[in-house]
């Protein structure tokens, strides 16, 4: 019973800081961003002033827009946060890991995506369905990749748990695996297509032409629109969590290990701050590709997920 | 014979609905009392055939001889775990079809009401008789009826030329399937001049004629179940059908070709060889790409639909490929797990794609549209509908919590497995088909969004969209039931694999029943391998979302205003602006488009009048099916030649055919 109880007191915990964390890793990319860019920046907590400014303001929302097109952002939140939780961050082996592995978190990610493409189909604007049709065809292309990234992983920890492959991951004597290189650009290139960032998407643009994201959640204000951008935001969050835990899994504890868990706090705030440091300088160096552009880039994600599976499958097995 | 035992019920529920029929035909004007009386009769049946196939997945196999038939030639029954659960399928799928269809045939549509009765119920007596038969020449004349019943029930509105071409292409390659088993019976009795599927078994085949069989058995089932090349008559026949038959069709009638494809491979055909499952899984993946790459691209909603069911029949297809191989390898448990997959994804095609069929006949009496560029926006003028379809919709683009995910979960789970085994080359097939499988489910997702999206959510795209109604309650009562259908297995995954494994275990020696831990988790191998448990799954999703309703409510508010959709600046926005079906498929038309086959009319800047056109069409149809078909012309004219119409020519090929034998009979 005890490590049940301890089990939910990490959980929540983590839980808890996915959500409270999530928009400043966004305030941080986006600081980082400014300064690479010769601005000063509004700072990193600039998310969380945006969050409680759309949540006081009223939601306007078109004459036709039907129920799916309230329950979305919650969902989408629901989703994310779900996400959050699955995905091992301060610690292995906690209950909701048990409830869904790495395919199930694959489905989540492209339930949020349907969701979230459906309302922007609800009420029937020109910009609306182009967004819904671009990131479909972006999940199209990166789910495949993100799946085939995540089964390298597995096929190295024969197992698809998250928690087990974090366990296994991080265990592993410190050999170089050029599968998981591979795997390791396709992840990179997979998550910044999956988080509308540049090249494939620019979150920063005006230019509605030019939007995928943007695009979808154009008709959404207010509350609505703050809950997608903190989805968003967690998106961002669990993916860059989801990097760590594949490719850098080094210090991340067993669950009801609290020491261990006060010890992988500060490594992973460090590992994020790299991250999204790193995330901000791929988005400065890099130029938006023509949407035409997009199927190469994710093809050939594809192709080096699908290329690490096989030297797994070839050289290490 | 026991009335009570499981074989008797299912024979009686047949017998039932081939007396429906009859009374249908008997009065085949009395709408009122077809549509209130019969179909719901006809479905009551039917959930007393899913629950003898339910029963009959525990009890033992029960075998039956009819003495009906030709003399000395009694029809065998025999109503094992496999029958059981196709039964169960049937069962459960017609009752939601049969109640739908209660509200749905209208007076006035091609065929009369009575005699679309009769055909509706013969088909379903049919494909319970096939599910049912011990012996090939029951299961031949039982497999006949179902395609000829289904062909009238195609060809119901028949005044319509693509419909009566649509039904003859139906009926011709249905035919080459039926061939096609009829040699592989001739194959299978291995010399015994036994028919019985009983002495089948018996029989020891060497390796040549067990592959001889197995190709065989490919490409008859393969017919019917709509296997790439032979796939070309589903988008056709399907989409002509009544929305009712064509449910049934998709849902069950594909699925009789798996159940057969089973039967045949794991029970009648005593040996394995490795590289047959090597074959069904390459079949299996091109078919499934095919499918949803095709399904991206059309313009008519029940079309695409057909096409997904393409692309089902090939996840079914990839599962028992997998299972074949590893059975071949004595690597039993990941038979099982593959098997399972097939089986688990034939239940879920089963709810969901019928839950979509019927929806689009709601649609389609609502508004009389089939085309997707033309409809839109009908959540808000038949919320039933469109809430339940959405249901379908998510189940089929493989999302968790809902079953189109679980089956496809399974099936990756297999794939994970396979390099445990002892083919290194087998190994490396591996990544190139779990990408495959991946993308086809991704892209299944693609998909159904179009469906959706275009169907039910943005602006009317027609003024007259606004008149449409809801469906009414008999067909409420079907889709509900289906809707729960799809729900239900896909968060009861733990009881659905302790069921299939009683179909599971006798076919592959292996079962994964003890694997799945309690009802919440399922791990088919292990826990520590993988597990997932869909009840948690939503359950947490579902306290999230009302976790942050309720913290915006408590720390902000509820206000809401509503106002013109926000036009970026133009003043004037109108549906026409909204995505077309077309506009959908263009990413997929670029990306695949060496699947397809293309002509493009693009306008000039200077035409007055400026049009643009694309016709995608099918390669197979002018690689395959043409240079066939002009083959056949070809021959047909060559014996043509022989046929003169003079009386005297005919005297003298008498004539010479009587020299020709005295000759044969002098020596």
């Amino acid at each position: 019973m005890n490590t049940t109880l301890s089990g939910a007191v990490a959980q929540a915990t983590e839980f808890a800081l996915a959500v409270a964390l999530a928009p400043l890793l966004t305030g941080w990319v986006n600081q980082c961003r400014a300064w690479l860019q010769n601005r000063t920046g509004p700072g990193p907590l600039q998310p969380y002033r945006m969050l409680v400014k759309l949540f006081r303001k009223e939601p306007v929302l078109a004459h036709n827009a039907s129920a799916l097109f309230r329950m979305t952002p919650y969902i989408l939140f629901g989703c994310t946060g779900l996400a959050a939780a699955i995905v091992p961050t301060l610690g292995t082996g906690l209950p909701f890991n048990a409830a869904a592995d790495a395919i199930a978190l694959v489905g989540l990610l492209a339930l949020a995506r349907v969701f979230i493409s459906l309302a922007a189909m609800d009420v029937g604007t020109a910009f609306g369905t182009l967004g819904a049709r671009r990131e479909m065809m972006v999940g199209f292309l990166a789910e495949p990749a993100l799946l085939m990234v995540l089964f390298t992983a597995s096929l190295i920890s024969q197992s698809t748990s998250l928690s087990t492959m974090v366990q296994t991951l991080s265990r592993m004597e410190f050999v170089i695996y050029p599968s998981l290189a591979f795997a390791g650009v396709a992840f990179t290139m997979v998550s910044l297509a999956e988080n509308a960032r540049i090249p494939i998407d620019n979150p920063a643009t005006h230019l509605e032409l030019t939007m995928i994201h943007e695009a979808m959640v154009l008709e959404y204000s207010g509350r609505h629109l703050a809950l997608i951008e903190w989805a968003a935001s967690l998106k961002l969050f669990v993916y860059s969590c989801m990097g760590i835990a594949l490719f850098l899994p080094l210090g991340i504890p067993q669950a009801g290990d609290w020491t261990g868990i006060v010890l992988a706090l500060p490594a992973l705030a460090l590992k994020l701050a790299a991250g999204g440091a790193a995330l901000a300088l791929i988005e400065t160096l890099s130029a938006k590709l023509r949407i035409f552009r997009a199927p190469e880039f994710l093809g050939a994600a594809f192709l080096l997920a699908v290329l690490a599976m096989l030297i797994h499958l070839l050289l290490e097995h | 014979m026991m009335p009570g035992s499981p074989l008797g019920l299912a024979l009686g529920v047949a017998l039932f609905w081939l007396l429906l029929g009859c009374v249908g035909v008997g009065f085949p004007h009395r709408l009122p009392l077809i549509s209130r009386v019969l179909f719901p009769a006809g479905a009551l049946a039917a959930l007393v055939l899913a629950f003898t196939g339910l029963t009959a997945l525990t009890g033992a196999p029960e075998a039956r001889v009819l003495p009906i038939g030709l003399p000395g030639l009694p029809i065998h029954l025999r109503l094992d775990a496999l029958s059981g659960f196709f039964l169960l399928l049937l069962g459960a799928t017609t009752a939601g079809v049969s109640v739908f269809a209660a509200g749905y045939f209208r007076r006035g549509e091609g065929t009369a009401p009575g005699l679309l009765c009769l055909y509706y119920h013969v088909f379903l007596a049919s494909m319970a008789l096939v599910m049912l038969a011990d012996d090939a020449y029951g299961f031949m004349v039982f497999w006949e009826t179902m395609a000829l019943s289904s062909y009238f029930l195609v060809t119901s509105d028949h005044r319509k030329a693509e419909i009566r071409r649509a039904g003859f292409l139906y009926i011709l390659i249905a035919h080459i399937g039926a061939i096609s088993i009829l040699l592989l019976f001739g194959v299978l009795q291995g010399g015994t001049n036994d028919y019985t599927f009983g002495a089948m078994r018996a029989v020891q085949h060497p390796p040549f004629w067990g592959t001889v069989a197995f190709a065989l058995a490919l490409a008859g089932f393969g017919a019917k179940a709509g296997i790439v090349p032979l796939h070309v008559w589903l988008p056709d026949a399907h989409p002509a059908a009544p929305s009712p038959v064509s449910a049934l069709m998709s849902a069950v009638m594909l699925k009789t070709a798996i159940y057969g494809f089973l039967r045949v491979m794991f029970d009648l055909l005593g040996m394995q060889s490795w590289w047959w499952g090597v074959v069904v899984m390459t079949l299996g993946l091109v078919t499934a790409l095919y499918g949803v790459v095709f399904s991206a691209v059309q313009s008519d909603m029940k079309r695409l639909l057909a096409y997904s069911s393409i692309e089902n029949i090939g996840f079914i297809m990839v599962g028992i490929g997998l299972a074949i191989t590893f059975r071949a390898y004595a690597m039993q448990a990941l038979a099982a797990l593959a098997l399972t997959a097939a089986l688990y994804h034939s239940l879920n095609h089963a709810f969901f794609k019928s839950l979509l069929f019927l929806s689009t006949g709601s649609v389609l009496h609502a508004t009389n549209e089939r085309g997707l560029g033309k409809l839109g926006g009908l959540i808000h003028h038949m919320p039933w509908v469109a809430w339940l379809a959405l249901v379908g919709t998510l189940a089929i683009a493989g999302l968790p919590p809902l079953n189109g995910f679980m089956s496809e979960w399974l099936l990756l789970q297999a794939f994970l497995l396979t390099p445990g085994l002892p083919q290194p080359y087998l190994n490396m097939l591996v990544p190139a088909a779990a990408a495959a499988v991946a993308l086809a489910a991704a892209l299944a997702g693609y998909v159904m969004v179009k469906f959706y999206g275009i169907v039910f959510l943005g602006q009317p795209r027609e003024e007259r969209l606004a008149g449409a109604h809801d469906c009414g309650p008999w067909e409420r009562i079907g889709l509900t039931w289906l809707a729960t259908g799809c729900i239900a297995l896909g968060l009861l995954p733990a009881w659905v694999i302790s069921t299939t494994d009683a179909v599971v275990r006798p076919l592959t020696g292996a079962g994964l029943g003890a694997a799945s831990s309690g009802w919440l988790y399922v791990a088919p191998i292990d826990p520590q391998r993988a597990s997932y448990s869909p009840a948690l799954f939503l359950a947490v999703i579902v306290a999230l979302v009302a976790l942050a309703f309720a913290a915006v409510r408590l720390f902000y508010h509820g206000r809401l205003r509503r106002s013109l959709p926000w036009g970026c600046g133009f003043p004037q926005l109108n549906a026409r602006m909204q995505d077309t079906a077309e506009g959908f498929g263009q990413p997929v038309r670029q990306i695949f488009e060496p699947f397809f086959r293309m002509q493009r009319e693009l306008p000039l800047a200077t035409d007055s009048a400026p049009r643009y056109r694309v016709v995608v069409e099918d390669h197979l149809w002018h690689w395959l099916y043409l240079p066939a078909a002009r083959l056949v012309g070809r021959v047909t004219a060559a014996v043509s030649l022989l046929q003169r119409g003079r009386i005297s020519v005919y005297l003298m090929y008498s004539f010479g055919t009587l020299l020709l034998l005295l000759l044969f009979v002098q020596r």
